[in-house]
């Protein structure tokens, strides 16, 4: 005989007690979910506001007001021979031409007009080559120091044995604010310029497009083969010890640390294949295998995720195995891989440790103009420019994580962009 | 031997009177590893009946259905032993290009499952891959007369371009019905189509597969003993993997010369 069971009260303090606390664990569980992303807003905010504090600076550029004699004797090329032959220009002492002027307008105590100062006047000359034997009133680039007073950020109450500048560039710097011979203008040789010995003359294009370069031949590599690889083993590949074993291997490789792969570039690309060091094709070639397994595993997943209805009515209708990966699990599969390809792109763009190892740390002053030619990329920009001690690379590196930022969010929208797109049409 | 021609009388009213053999299965058995899920089934479909598979849950009717157009070589470890003959060609003969198989025996899944494409390119999929029509023109009328034989036809005709997810189920599956006609297919194979639908969808299922019947040969399987009833001239009883009883079907409803399918018929178990 059954015990009778007694209908249950659901107005009774215990049932009302049980009510409050599941209540009271649901607001807990809301509560802690708002605080973690308080959290990691607030720190997102951080991050973001002090590096574009410290990092707008690099986008300004101090200017110096000085009346430019072009001499042509001091220049040795007068403007008949510029506009006979307009490759002399090159050869023209344009160097010592700004010095002179420099030195009669401003006293020679202090360097007050950047060592690269002397390149703008060249490139005014190679677009008119009648500027030579006249004067002009220039804004020359300010050499760092007085750069650094004029954005503020030289304390003037320290002693002068504990600033960067001592009290005669301040002197000079005075000088020319009492004058009206400084201004500040936007940056633009920041954004079109190389690495530079000098933080004033100091750009990130060169770096940009490394990273550019190097992320170009990683996507043709790493995504071509990554969805192959996860197309042959998921549709097509027998599942046995051999598939498990690959599998696994797939799994572990992600979880490589990069300089591992640096080594592996290092050992393939650079002294087996010979091919050249500091090269984005290189860099792109080691990023490419770091990020293969990332994109093996987000296609897989896709490519499961695909519902095998779909599979059946194809095959059912008689299409080949082939067919059915290429018109139909392919497209559904695809909004999937991407994002796992966005995920290994966005790795790849701020990978630095692997770089170092196959040479894209080298400093250079000029932007790369090929794919063999020696580059380097923004995350190792960065890592150079934060290991320089002059004052005025601070700035620089926050500027060049401004840029990288702005880069990676340009991508990864274009990415999500694309992916919407297809997910659309499907 | 060519059974194609072969020509056997059925002597049950309601069947046609003259039938030509379209498919015969000898002695087939299923492995699933070493589980056997069919026992060594024999049977035929003819050209002019709608044959129906009945049975309870797990008794292999759509493992067997599956076998005909060999759409269990996708399953990993499924064997498949005896003789299954299309027009007396052995179908599981290494000549035979599975490819045109399954275009020449065409299937309706259970779950209707359209293409997350356009309505059209749903029905033009087929005859494109089999390089079916030539222009624009020859593929506009394929799509048509296909929906029309669906019975889609006037309630798609203005929306063509539209997703084929978004019709409703019953149209969803009588668009796959139609995209399975448009390649032109000599059988048509039905797993349960009508169990994810309601009463008036399935309805109307029942209704074109009377309207299709003549034009291909149909096996349908299905765990509704009525709808069997009602569509199909033939009847099949699976049970367990073996095949108990298969006959005209007012014969099988109403005069069962097993005792099990008389239970089952009656409720008695499935």
């Amino acid at each position: 005989m059954a015990a009778t069971i007694e209908p249950t009260s659901w107005s009774s303090p215990e049932m009302q007690a049980r009510i409050r606390r599941r209540y009271r664990s649901e607001r807990l569980f809301h509560g802690l979910g708002l605080a973690s992303l308080a959290l990691a807003a607030g720190f997102l905010v951080f991050l973001l506001t002090s590096v574009i504090l410290s990092g707008w600076p690099s986008f300004v550029q101090t200017q110096v007001q000085v009346p430019v004699t072009i001499d042509a004797a001091r220049l040795g090329l007068t403007a008949e021979e510029a506009r006979a032959n307009p490759a002399l220009i090159s050869r023209g002492n344009f160097q010592g031409v700004v010095q002179d002027s420099v030195d009669k307008a401003l006293g020679h105590d202090v360097q007050v007009v950047s060592d690269g100062a002397w390149l703008k006047l060249r490139e005014d000359v190679r677009n008119d080559p009648a500027l030579i034997g006249t004067t002009q009133t220039m804004w020359l680039i300010a050499a760092s120091n007085i750069d650094q007073l004029a954005k503020g950020h030289i304390d003037l109450n320290a002693a002068e044995g504990n600033r960067p500048v001592n009290d005669l560039e301040i002197g000079a710097w005075k000088q020319l604010v009492a004058d009206g011979k400084l201004r500040k203008v936007f940056n633009m040789s920041f954004l079109t310029g190389a690495d530079s010995v000098d933080p004033e003359l100091a750009g990130i294009w060169g770096a940009l497009k490394g990273s550019f370069m190097t992320l170009v031949v990683t996507l043709l590599i790493s995504f071509p083969i990554g969805v192959l690889a996860a197309i042959y083993l998921e549709e097509f590949a027998a599942k046995n010890r051999w598939t498990d074993v690959i599998e696994v291997s797939i799994n572990n490789l992600a979880a490589v640390p990069s300089i591992i792969f640096g080594l592996l570039g290092l050992a393939v690309f650079l002294n087996t294949m010979n091919m050249p060091r500091s090269a984005p094709v290189v860099g792109g070639l080691t990023l490419a295998l770091m990020t293969l397994p990332v994109i093996v595993i987000a296609s897989r997943a896709a490519i499961k995720a695909v519902p095998p209805s779909i599979r059946d009515a194809a095959l059912g209708i008689g299409a080949s195995r082939v067919q059915v990966v290429f018109h139909h699990v392919l497209p559904l599969a695809l909004p999937g891989m991407l994002t796992g390809t966005i995920l290994g792109m966005a790795r790849a763009l701020g990978e630095t440790a692997p770089l170092l190892m196959i040479g894209m740390r080298a400093f250079l002053t000029s932007v790369p103009q090929g794919l063999t030619q020696p580059a380097t990329v923004l995350p190792v920009q960065i890592f150079i420019w934060s290991d320089n001690v002059s004052r005025g690379f601070v700035e620089k590196t926050s500027g060049a994580i401004i840029v990288l930022m702005a880069f990676l969010l340009t991508i990864n929208s274009l990415a999500i962009y694309l992916r919407n797109r297809f997910e659309v049409r499907w | 031997m060519n059974r194609g021609n072969m020509r056997i009388s059925a002597s049950a009213p309601g069947a046609a009177e003259e039938t030509t053999l379209k498919m015969t299965a000898r002695d087939v058995r299923v492995f699933y590893g070493e589980f056997e899920a069919i026992k060594g089934v024999s049977i035929d479909v003819s050209k002019e009946n709608v044959t129906a598979f009945i049975g309870p849950s797990g008794c292999g009717k759509s493992t067997f259905l599956r076998c005909l157009n060999r759409m269990n070589d996708t399953v990993a470890g499924a064997r498949v032993q005896g003789r299954i003959e299309l027009d007396g060609h052995d179908i599981y003969d290494p000549a035979m290009d599975v490819v045109q198989l399954r275009a020449r025996v065409g299937m309706v899944f259970q779950k209707p499952n359209p293409f997350p494409k356009s309505i059209y390119e749903n029905v033009a999929y087929g005859p494109r891959i089999h390089g079916l029509a030539a222009k624009k023109a020859d593929m506009d009328v394929i799509v048509e007369k296909s929906l029309r034989r669906a019975g889609l036809w006037d309630e798609v005709k203005d929306r063509l371009a539209d997703s084929g997810t978004a019709l409703s189920g019953g149209q969803q599956q009588r668009l796959c019905i139609a995209r399975a006609i448009a390649v032109n297919p000599e059988v048509i194979l039905m797993d349960e189509p009508a169990s994810a639908l309601d009463p008036i969808a399935t309805a109307k299922i029942e209704e074109l597969i009377d309207d299709l019947r003549g034009r291909y040969a149909i096996v349908i399987v299905t765990h509704n003993m009525q709808q069997a009833a009602r569509v199909s001239q033939k009847t099949a009883f699976f049970h367990l993997g073996t095949l108990v009883e298969y006959g005209d079907t007012r014969e099988i409803f109403t005069n069962p010369k097993e005792t099990r399918t008389k239970d089952y018929i009656t409720g008695r178990y499935g």
